[in-house]
């Protein structure tokens, strides 16, 4: 059974919604990253999405971009990230997704990487660069190792692409609110509805969390109304940037407030 | 061994494929369905091989390099003229074909990323031409270092735009100019410069560019009776390579050289030779080899040349250097600068420095070849746009100020 499914499922019936929130592993180092993530945990968020710091971000905007960029120059190492979860885990029972393009995966190898990651307590993988057309060894290893596997649905996914990726998903499926990259927006696009609707017509059990342009608590209780749950990331990580762990404590708790925890 | 040539993607052996967000797929497949009724429509194949006959100037004729050739062991040198086509390059013969697609799906505006900005120029002079808006997306390290081509591609009406993410150069372009494509799938088409990304744009890219060899080899057969004994190209991306060698994958007794920027030499670590020194992975959509370290991150390329400083390279190519097929060997930027005035000096060519990586690779091929064999060079394009770092490197500024 999925971690994150049993804390979406059961917010869900107790009438709360779900806040997942999005931190980078290693920004702007290891220590302050895993402090970062543990004080999400303890004031709002309910699902863990630690992001893998990479070279190539396509699906993000630049507040994401300059944070995993500083990241790395600040000499982050792939299996920090194994430390991370290991440590995050051990202070919190939050599930924890890992959020990684796929290349540092294929290149530490697939069953070696999600065989880390289940050892160090981390929940599964969120893909935004692996459609499961591609993810034949992921999906076999993770139905080995019963992690979770979150693909995305986008605006454009044609009904048969969504039954797939809800077929195939555990723990949730993501959808992509709108067209575009990571990075707050004014307003959640009315596409965010559309998409959650087709996710539900393929299926009555999958979970949906809608990401991308959230950065507010009306945006998030406005997605909460009628998906699984809320994706924050760029938010978070511009308020980390402006004013460290207090900033990011304020800013998780003021977006949390409406889910009447 | 199979038929090379009917290798029509998304995947060529484990290489390819189409690793990009979801968001992209739907765009993707649009373009695929389109291109693939493109293919078998007589009148599309019609209107690009007329742009060609009156717009590009093809066929591009071959020239035979003699004083070059002596210099080159006993072997006989002819190149592939693209350098003359319209804009300087074979780049145009894709950007026409992709310009087409964009019109057929009516798409109103283009974007693009350029490294040398040849891509770009060819890019912004179809967007004239056919009234499409026009983004190119560059490195700001490339938009230094061929300010002429920027300032080429302004004065044709498209818009520049100085990436100043990661290393600065042409795969973070790429990157940029995906992000872009996210954002505006419903007017924007994404008229990828190389025979790389996810697919089908290394499958389409190359078919745009076949004509290059398809040509040469029967200009080679009418104009000289035989077929060369190897083909040279460099290798970027990897689209005037594959552009040149897709006639002749079936030829067994053709052998095919790409020649990769090995900026400053194969015994150090500042180069660009993916295929020699990268390992498999994924970047910018498709599964090839790339440069990488050992936790999957990128690593930056180093090349005298723009259009070179590529980390990553075409999955047919992957394919091909797997089989056997084809080899990859690298050249430095001095051995590419040496030959770039040696043609310009034997034969009153002045190649752009990516092509002077496939001369330089002719030159020392040819020393390994049997007397009496020949080697056909694609001489993807020309240096005007290479003049200051030429001059730069010869010392040529100096003397006069
Ligand atoms: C003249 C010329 N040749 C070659 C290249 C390299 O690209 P590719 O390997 O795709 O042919 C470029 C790229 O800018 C170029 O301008």
């Amino acid at each position: 059974m999925s971690a994150t499914s049993n804390v979406l499922k059961a917010n869900k019936s107790s009438g709360k919604g779900s806040l997942i929130g999005y931190f980078p592993a290693g920004f702007p180092t290891l220590d302050e990253s895993v402090d970062a993530a543990i004080a999400m945990c303890k004031n709002g968020v309910d699902v863990l999405e630690l992001g893998v710091p990479y070279s190539d971000p396509v699906m993000d905007g630049l507040v994401i971009q300059q944070a995993t960029e500083s990241a790395l120059e600040h000499g982050f190492k792939l299996p920090q990230v194994f430390e991370a979860v290991k440590r995050i885990s051990a202070a919190v029972d939050t599930p924890i997704l890992v959020m990684t393009y796929w290349n540092p995966v294929l290149s530490y190898g697939v069953e070696r990487f999600a065989t880390d990651l289940k050892e160090a307590g981390g929940a599964g993988l969120i893909t935004p660069d692996l459609i499961p057309d591609e993810a034949k060894e992921w999906l076999e290893v993770s139905d080995k190792l019963q992690l979770d596997r979150v693909f995305l649905t986008a605006p454009t996914s044609s009904k048969e692409r969504i039954q797939n990726a809800c077929d195939l998903s555990r723990g949730f499926v993501y959808a992509v609110s709108t067209m575009g990259i990571t990075g707050a927006r004014d307003s959640v696009d009315n596409l965010a509805r559309q998409v959650v609707a087709g996710v539900r017509g393929a299926s009555s059990e999958q979970n949906t969390a809608v990401g991308i342009g959230i950065s507010t608590a009306e945006q998030v209780n406005d997605v909460n109304s009628y998906a699984d749950g809320a994706i924050v990331g760029s938010a978070f990580v511009k308020a980390y940037a402006s004013g460290g762990v207090e900033a990011l404590t304020a800013k998780v708790i003021e977006v949390s407030a409406g889910l009447q925890k | 061994m199979t038929n090379l040539r009917e290798q029509v993607g998304p995947y060529f052996g484990e290489f390819g494929g189409r690793f990009v967000p979801e968001s992209l797929i739907a765009a993707l497949d649009e373009l695929d369905s389109t291109y693939q009724a493109a293919k078998l429509d007589p009148s599309f194949q019609h209107e690009l091989a007329e742009l060609h006959r009156t717009y590009t100037g093809r066929p591009s004729i071959i020239t035979e390099a003699k004083r070059f050739a002596e210099h080159a062991g006993p072997v006989r040198i002819f190149l592939k003229r693209e350098d003359l086509n319209h804009t300087g390059s074979h780049k145009i013969n894709n950007v026409l074909g992709q310009a087409l697609l964009a019109k057929r799906m009516d798409k109103t505006r283009i974007i693009a990323e350029t490294g040398a900005g040849q891509h770009g120029v060819a890019s912004a002079t179809a967007a004239a031409l056919f009234g499409l808006e026009c983004v190119v997306y560059m490195g700001e390290v490339d938009t230094q270092r061929q300010a002429l081509n920027v300032a080429r591609m302004e004065l044709l009406g498209a818009t520049v735009v100085p990436v100043t993410t990661g290393s600065r150069t042409l795969k973070d372009a790429i990157n940029e100019a995906l992000r872009d494509w996210v954002a505006n799938v419903d007017n924007t088409h994404y008229l990828l410069g190389t025979v790389a990304g996810p697919h089908p744009f290394p499958t389409m890219v190359r078919d745009f560019h076949s004509v290059i060899g398809t040509e040469a080899r029967k200009q080679m057969l009418e104009e000289f009776g035989f077929l060369p004994t190897a083909l040279a190209a460099c290798v970027g991306g990897g689209s005037n390579a594959i552009g040149l060698f897709h006639a002749f994958l079936d030829d067994a007794d053709v052998e095919l050289y790409g020649f990769e920027a090995a900026g400053d030499g194969m015994d150090t670590n500042r180069h660009a030779a993916t295929l020699n020194f990268g390992r498999m992975g994924v970047l910018h959509g498709a599964k090839s080899y790339m440069l990488q370290d050992e936790d999957g991150q990128t690593m930056e390329s180093h090349s005298i040349s723009a259009g070179l400083d590529y980390p990553g390279v075409g999955p047919e190519h992957a394919w091909l250097k797997d089989l056997g097929r084809a080899k990859y060997w690298g050249i430095s930027d001095a051995e590419a600068m040496d030959a770039l005035r040696l043609l310009s000096r034997t034969e009153g060519i002045i190649p752009a420095i990516e092509t002077a990586h496939a001369l330089a690779g002719a030159l020392k091929l040819g020393k390994t070849l049997e007397p009496g064999s020949s080697i056909l060079v694609n001489l993807s394009g020309r240096g005007d746009k290479d003049m200051e770092t030429a001059a730069k490197y010869f010392g040529l500024l100096d003397k006069k100020s």
